[in-house]
């Protein structure tokens, strides 16, 4: 079973039309790899079904706002990687039902 | 329809928000409007942009539903549209659209239009949905509900998440 990186790099890649050589963990989604708002939604859509999950995109990007959290905590794909575990791993605790 | 004034949908059928599915019907305007002295002359058929909308707002009032009229669905992506086949003035259209995913702050419904049971056009659509970013649209929104029908009572009849 490939890693979270692999999965959410090889989304990117065939969302964006990206190379995937070109897509490492240390990359930013937006400065790095210049994925626009909207590129993004359909990210989150195949990273929910992919994972079973839902991601909170609005509250880490009200985290952002308020600047109690940095984009790269969210927005670098090994940092995303680490996200997505946690929300899986709160999924499968029967603690991830909420939004 | 009302074309002027870009309402696509005349009324709703059925709203379930349990499993999050929506049918409403459209009127489409006789031969006479001026939309089909364009769209062709001597051949008048619904543009498919049109077409499109029209799935866009029967899926905006389904998700209008699901936020309880506290956000504000937006188009923001159409996939995978496809007009299967011609609708003539005149015609009865029921579209159908059901959430396929709730993300955060978006959601993705396929629609699809039929007249009687043949189906004319089908996309998948996704949707950023907000806070309501003005207080006329709410008012707006509100004024259009009541003119199409819509449920009130099926927002207090949907089961808890």
């Amino acid at each position: 079973m490939s890693s979270t990186f692999e999965q959410i790099a090889n989304i990117i890649a065939e969302t964006c039309d990206i190379p995937r050589d070109t897509i490492k963990p240390e990359s930013h989604a937006i400065d790095d790899l210049g994925i626009d708002s909207l590129d993004f939604l359909d990210i989150a859509f195949a990273i929910d079904k992919a994972f079973g999950i839902k991601m909170p995109l609005e509250k880490w990007t009200q985290e952002v706002n308020d600047g109690k959290a940095t984009t790269e905590q969210y927005f670098v794909l090994k940092n995303l990687a680490d996200r997505i575990d946690e929300l899986v791993a709160a999924k499968n605790a029967g603690a991830g039902t909420g939004s | 329809m009302k074309l002027e004034t870009f309402q696509l949908i005349d009324r709703i059928v059925d709203l379930n928000l349990d499993t999050k599915t929506i049918v409403v019907e459209a009127d489409v305007p006789p031969e006479c409007h001026s939309v089909f002295s364009g769209h062709f002359p001597g051949y008048p058929i619904m543009p498919g942009v049109l077409l499109t909308e029209a799935m866009a707002q029967s899926s905006g009032w389904l998700i209008l539903g699901l936020t309880k009229f506290e956000r504000m669905p937006f188009l923001a992506m159409v996939r995978e549209a496809k007009m299967r086949g011609f609708v003539p003035p005149g015609s009865l259209l029921t579209i159908e659209a059901k959430i396929e995913h709730e993300g955060s702050g978006f959601a993705v419904t396929s629609a699809k239009v039929r007249i009687g049971k043949d189906v004319k056009c089908n996309a998948e659509l996704t949707f950023r949905h907000v806070p309501f970013p003005s207080p006329d649209l709410r008012v707006h929104m509100d004024a259009m509900a009541t003119r199409i029908g819509f449920p009130q009572q099926a927002l207090s009849a949907a089961g808890n998440e």
